[in-house]
C-alpha cells in the first residue's frame, strides 16, 4: 500500500425528504479524506459528522459493499457508479478523485424508479419484470439428475456471462430513454442459452417485455450507454438477443 | 433427557429418529404427519428472510399450496447476503469418480466441525446434497462445466475429494438467483407475497406458540402486524456483532435475538468462524472486510519476516529471512490447514511483532513461486477476478507483490437451537440456514453453508413443517388479538425511547467499541480473565448506549440509522451471551480456542468427556443471568479423534 494520502473534496449531494418533496443539492466539504477509503466510507464519515452536529444524515442504499448485491445506486459526477469502468459505487475508492475536486452525487433517475428519500429509490419494478417470466418453471423435487442434460461449455459460459447481472439498475439510470432492456435482455439471454429454458422460451420473452413496458421503462434506441456503465460488463448483445427472441416468439 | 452433571438439565426433545443413521431421514419422512392438500391453503406461513434458506423455503412451501408471506430488509429479495458467497457448494455426487459418497461427505463435515454437531442432522444434509445440485441445474444455474458438457468440481479445504460445484467466483449469487427466480414464480402464482424493505422487529406468541410477527415498513416507518400459523426465521448469521466482518452491512441478529427473548434457546452462541484470508483493515473509517476466497491457499504461500519489526519491502526480504510458518509448523498440510488453524497462527505471528503492512496486522500470501512455476496466465485463469478485486481495494498488484491478508469474522456456527424438524423451543417457530445452529459444530467447512441453507429450505422444511401444522388448527389467531397490541406497544415505545435519547455518541461509536471488545476478548483466542472483562465491559457499554446514543430523524420515515440503532441494541445483548458461552466452554474446539486448553505444541485441545454437548441458553430477562442447558451429543458412527494437521 502506498502511504496514506489525504485529499479535500467538495460534495454536492441530492437531498429529498420524501417521494413527494422537492429535492435540492446541498454542499459539504470534507477536509481530510483518506484516499484508501471507499466512496461509501467517505459518505459514512460525512454522516458521522452530520450526526455529531445533530443533523440528519444522508440516506443511501448499500449492503454487500463488494459489488455483488446491486444495492448501491449513486450517480457520481453524472455517471451511474462513477468514473471507474466495471466498478460499482461501493467498490470505487477515493484515490480516483483529485485533491480539491467537486463531486456531485445523485440517485438513479427514472420514472420507473421513484425516489424514496435522498439517494434511495424504489426498484421493485425489476422484481415485477422477473416475476412476469424470469424463471424456469420447475417445482422443488422435480428435477432430473444434474448431468442428465449435457450443456456445452461455451453455451454454459455464455449463459453465465449474462447471469452475472446484479440488478442494480445502472443501465436504466444511464439510458436517455430509461430503458430496462439490458436488465431484461440479460435474463432472457441467459435462459435462452440453456436447454432447460427452452419450453417457456417464447412465453417468457413476451411476458417480460410486456411487463417492462407496463412499468414505464422506455424503449431502447441503441445508445449503448447501459453497457458502458454496467459494473459487471453485461454486453449489449443481450438486447439484440432479446429482440430476436421476441420477434421469433411473436411470429412463431 | 438427564445429563450426568446434575447442574445441567435438558428437557427438550431433539426429535432425532431412532434407527441407523442412514435410515433416519427416510423413516422420519414416512412417519411425518401430512396436511391434506386442500387444507394447505388454509395455513398462513411467514418466512422472514429471502437468502438461500428463506427464498428456497418460501418458494417450495408456496408450491405445496400454503399461503406464504416472505420478508426482507433489502429492496429486493435477490439482494440477501447469500448473494456474496464466492467459492462453491458441496455435494456427494461423485461425478469425479474419486470415491466420494454421502458417507464421506457426512464424515468430513462432522470431523471438520470438530465433533460438536449432531450426527443425524449432518447425515441428512449430506443425503439431500445431491438433490440440491439437480434442483439448481433445472432452474438454470450455470455451474461450471467440462468441455464434454458435464458438471465440473473443485476441491476445498478440509476435504480430500473434489466435490465442490461452483459458478466462477459467484456461486452464491447464482444459487440465490435460482432460488429468487423460484420465489418470483410463486409470487406470480399468488401463493407467495414478498414484502421487501419490511423488517421483523418482534415475534408474537400466544400461549407460548408462535402466531405472528410485528414488522416495520422501512420506507414509511409504519409498524405492521402479521398473523400466521407458523413463522420461519431465515435471517442469516450475526457476525456483525464484531462490527467488522465479511458479512453484508445489513446482516444482523435482531429477529433471532427477539425470538430468543421470547423463549427460543440460543445454541453455541460463541462458535464463530474467523476466515484466514481477508483483506486487512486499512484505517479507522473501515466499514467492512472483504474475503479473498480460500481457494487462493492452493497456490499462495503464507509467510512473514523472521525478524521482528522488519519494515523492508517484501521483495527485498531474501528467502532465508522469510518464515513460511504454516509449512514449517504443519509440514503435511502446509498452507492448506483448516481455517481455524490458519487464522490462529496468523494472529500468533502478528502478536510476536512480525506482522507486515502499515498496521502490522497482516501476513503475506505470496504467489511468486506459483507464477514462476505455472506462469502468470495460469494464475490469472484460476484467480483473475480475485486478483482484480484485491487490486481495486488495495491499489497493489498481486502479480508483482505478495497479497497482504489477515483473518476476519466470516460466519457464525451458533444460532437458534432447533430440533430435527428445524423447530425451535417455541412451538411454531422454525429456524433455517445460518440462523440455526444445527450442522456445522464448532467449525464450518468451506462450501457447506450454501448446501445447508438450500437443504433446509428446499428439502427439509417442506416435510417437517407438516408435523406441526397437522396438529394446529389454521387461522386461530388474528392481528386484533391482545398479544399483538402488547407487542406493538413495546416496540413503539422502544423506538420512541431510542429517538428521544439524543446523546453525544453515534451508533457507529458504540458498534465499533463493541466490535473491539468482541475481537480482542471473544475473538480468535479466549481466556477466563478476558471473557470476564468482556462481560463487564459490554454491560457497561450497553448502559451507556441507552443513555448517550444519538439516533437521528423520526420514526415514521425512511430512517436507516434508526434501523441500525435497533440492531446495535440487540448486538449489545448478544455479545454478552457469546462471552458467557465461551467462558463456560473451558475446552478448545474448532473455532473456539481457549488459551487454557492447549496441547504442549499449542494446538487446540478438545475435552470430549466434559464438553461433548450443545450449550443451549435460555433468556431470563435483560439484566438477569441466562441459564445454560446442555444437549448431549452422541456419536455412534464417527470415531472421535483429536484433529492433527502436522
Ligand atoms: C463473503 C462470503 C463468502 C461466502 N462464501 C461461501 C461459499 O463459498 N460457500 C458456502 O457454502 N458458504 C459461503 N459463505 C457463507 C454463506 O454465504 C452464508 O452462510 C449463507 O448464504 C447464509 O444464507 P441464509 O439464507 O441463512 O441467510 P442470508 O443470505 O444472510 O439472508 C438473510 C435474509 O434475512 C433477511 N433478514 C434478516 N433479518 C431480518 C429481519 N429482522 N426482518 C426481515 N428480514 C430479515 C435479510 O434481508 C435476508 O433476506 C460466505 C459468506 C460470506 C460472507
Ligand atoms: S453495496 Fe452491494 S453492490 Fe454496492
Amino acid at each position: 500500500m502506498s502511504s496514506t494520502d489525504l485529499i479535500k473534496v467538495h460534495l454536492k449531494v441530492w437531498r429529498q425528504d420524501g417521494p413527494q418533496a422537492k429535492g435540492f443539492f446541498e454542499d459539504y466539504t470534507l477536509d481530510e479524506v483518506n484516499t484508501h477509503m471507499s466512496f461509501l466510507e467517505m459518505l459514512d464519515v460525512l454522516n458521522e459528522r452530520l450526526m455529531k452536529d445533530k443533523k440528519e444524515p444522508i440516506e443511501f442504499d448499500h449492503d454487500c459493499r463488494e459489488g455483488i448485491c446491486g444495492s448501491c445506486n449513486l450517480v457520481i459526477n453524472g455517471v451511474p457508479h462513477g468514473p471507474e469502468m466495471l466498478t460499482a459505487a461501493c467498490q470505487l475508492h477515493m484515490r480516483h478523485f483529485k485533491d480539491g475536486e467537486t463531486i456531485t452525487i445523485e440517485p438513479w433517475r427514472a420514472t420507473a424508479f421513484p425516489i424514496i428519500k435522498d439517494l434511495v429509490v424504489d426498484r421493485n419494478a425489476f422484481d415485477r419484470i422477473m416475476s412476469a417470466g424470469g424463471y424456469i418453471s420447475v417445482s422443488t423435487g422435480n428435477a432430473p439428475d444434474a448431468n442428465a442434460i449435457p450443456i456445452s461449455k461455451p453455451d454454459s459460459d455464455s449463459a453465465m456471462d449474462y447471469a452475472v447481472c446484479i440488478g442494480c439498475g445502472a443501465c436504466v439510470a444511464a439510458c436517455p430513454n430509461s430503458s430496462a432492456s439490458l436488465f431484461t435482455g440479460a435474463k432472457v439471454s441467459q435462459l435462452s442459452r440453456l436447454p432447460q429454458g427452452a419450453p417457456e422460451r417464447k412465453k417468457r420473452v413476451i411476458a417480460m417485455v410486456d411487463q417492462m413496458e407496463k412499468e414505464g421503462f422506455g424503449d431502447c434506441s441503441n445508445f449503448a450507454e447501459c453497457e458502458a456503465v454496467c459494473p459487471v460488463g453485461i454486453s449489449i448483445t443481450a438486447i439484440a438477443n432479446m429482440r430476436t427472441e421476441y420477434v421469433k416468439a411473436v411470429l412463431g | 433427557m438427564e445429563v450426568a452433571d446434575k447442574k445441567y438439565t435438558f428437557n427438550w426433545d431433539n426429535k432425532i429418529p431412532t434407527g441407523p443413521v442412514e435410515k433416519k431421514w427416510s423413516t422420519h419422512k414416512n412417519n411425518i404427519k401430512l396436511v391434506n392438500p386442500s387444507n394447505k391453503r388454509k395455513y398462513n406461513i411467514i418466512v422472514v428472510g429471502t437468502g438461500l434458506a428463506g427464498a428456497s423455503a418460501a418458494a417450495s412451501l408456496g408450491e405445496l399450496g400454503y399461503n406464504v408471506k416472505a420478508f426482507c430488509i433489502q429492496d429486493s429479495a435477490r439482494r440477501a447476503h447469500s448473494i456474496a458467497a464466492q467459492g462453491g457448494i458441496n455435494a456427494a455426487k461423485n461425478y469425479q469418480n474419486d470415491g466420494d459418497s454421502i458417507w464421506r461427505l457426512f464424515y468430513d463435515t462432522v470431523k471438520g466441525g470438530d465433533y460438536r454437531s449432531r450426527e443425524a442432522n449432518v447425515y441428512r444434509l449430506a443425503e439431500v446434497s445431491n438433490s440440491i445440485i439437480d434442483q439448481c441445474v433445472a432452474q438454470g444455474v450455470p455451474f461450471a462445466r467440462e468441455y464434454g458438457g458435464t458438471l465440473t468440481n473443485r476441491s476445498f479445504g478440509g476435504a480430500q475429494l473434489s466435490r465442490t460445484f461452483y459458478a466462477r467466483g459467484q456461486t452464491g449469487q447464482q444459487l440465490l438467483l435460482g432460488a429468487y427466480s423460484a420465489l418470483m414464480k410463486s409470487m406470480k402464482s399468488g401463493k407467495v407475497a414478498v414484502h421487501t424493505r419490511e423488517e421483523m422487529l418482534e415475534l408474537v406468541t400466544v400461549d407460548g406458540e408462535a402466531k405472528g410477527i410485528i414488522s416495520r415498513n422501512l420506507v414509511t416507518g409504519k409498524i405492521n402486524r402479521h398473523a400466521a400459523d407458523a413463522v420461519l426465521l431465515c435471517t442469516g448469521g450475526y457476525g456483525n456483532v464484531f462490527y467488522l466482518s465479511t458479512n453484508a452491512k445489513n446482516s444482523n441478529v435482531t429477529a433471532a435475538w427477539r425470538c430468543h427473548r421470547k423463549g427460543a434457546l440460543f445454541a453455541n452462541p460463541s462458535f464463530t468462524q474467523i476466515h484466514p484470508t481477508c483483506i486487512p483493515v486499512s484505517g479507522e473509517y473501515q466499514s467492512k472486510l472483504t474475503l479473498m476466497s480460500e481457494s487462493l491457499r492452493n497456490d499462495g504461500r503464507v509467510w512473514v519476516p523472521k525478524k521482528v519489526n522488519d519494515k523492508r519491502h517484501p521483495n527485498e526480504i531474501p528467502e532465508d529471512e522469510r518464515d513460511y510458518y504454516l509449512e514449517r509448523i504443519y509440514p503435511s498440510f502446509g498452507n492448506l490447514v483448516p481455517r481455524d488453524v490458519a487464522s490462529r497462527n496468523a494472529k500468533i505471528v502478528c502478536d510476536e511483532g512480525r506482522g507486515v503492512g502499515e498496521t502490522g496486522l497482516a501476513v503475506y500470501l505470496d504467489f511468486r513461486d506459483a507464477i514462476k512455476r505455472d506462469g502468470e496466465d495460469a494464475i490469472r485463469d484460476r484467480y483473475g477476478n480475485l486478483f482484480d478485486m484485491y487490486h481495486k481495494i488495495t491499489d497493489d498488484n498481486p502479480y508483482k507483490l505478495p497479497m497482504r491478508i489477515y483473518p476476519a469474522v466470516h460466519y457464525t456456527m451458533g444460532g437458534l437451537w432447533v430440533d430435527y424438524n428445524l423447530m425451535t423451543t417455541v412451538p411454531g417457530l422454525f429456524a433455517l440456514g445460518e440462523a440455526n445452529f444445527s450442522d456445522h459444530g464448532a467449525n464450518r467447512l468451506g462450501a457447506s453453508a450454501l448446501m445447508q441453507g438450500l437443504a433446509d429450505g428446499y428439502f427439509v422444511i417442506p416435510y417437517t413443517i407438516g408435523n406441526y401444522l397437522a396438529e394446529t388448527k389454521p387461522g386461530q389467531i388474528t392481528t386484533d388479538h391482545a398479544a399483538f397490541d402488547q407487542v406493538e406497544k413495546e416496540i413503539t415505545e422502544e423506538i420512541s425511547k431510542l429517538l428521544s435519547i439524543k446523546g453525544s455518541k453515534t451508533i457507529l461509536d458504540f458498534h465499533r467499541q463493541l466490535g473491539k471488545i468482541m475481537w480482542d476478548k471473544v475473538g480468535m483466542s479466549r481466556d477466563e480473565d478476558g471473557l470476564k472483562q468482556a462481560i463487564a465491559e459490554i454491560q457497561a457499554l450497553r448502559k451507556e448506549f441507552w443513555t448517550d446514543v444519538f439516533v437521528p430523524g423520526k420514526a415514521a420515515t425512511y430512517n436507516k440509522y434508526l434501523e441500525y440503532a435497533l440492531r446495535v441494541a440487540d448486538f449489545l445483548e448478544l455479545g454478552e451471551l457469546m462471552a458467557r458461552d465461551a467462558l463456560e466452554r473451558k475446552e478448545s474446539c474448532g473455532g473456539h480456542f481457549r488459551l487454557e486448553s492447549q496441547t504442549p505444541e499449542g494446538e487446540a485441545k478438545r475435552d470430549d468427556e466434559n464438553y461433548s454437548h450443545v450449550s443451549a441458553w435460555e433468556f431470563k430477562g435483560k439484566d438477569a443471568e441466562p441459564v445454560e442447558h446442555r444437549e448431549p451429543l452422541e456419536f455412534e458412527n464417527v470415531k472421535l479423534t483429536q484433529r492433527s494437521y502436522k
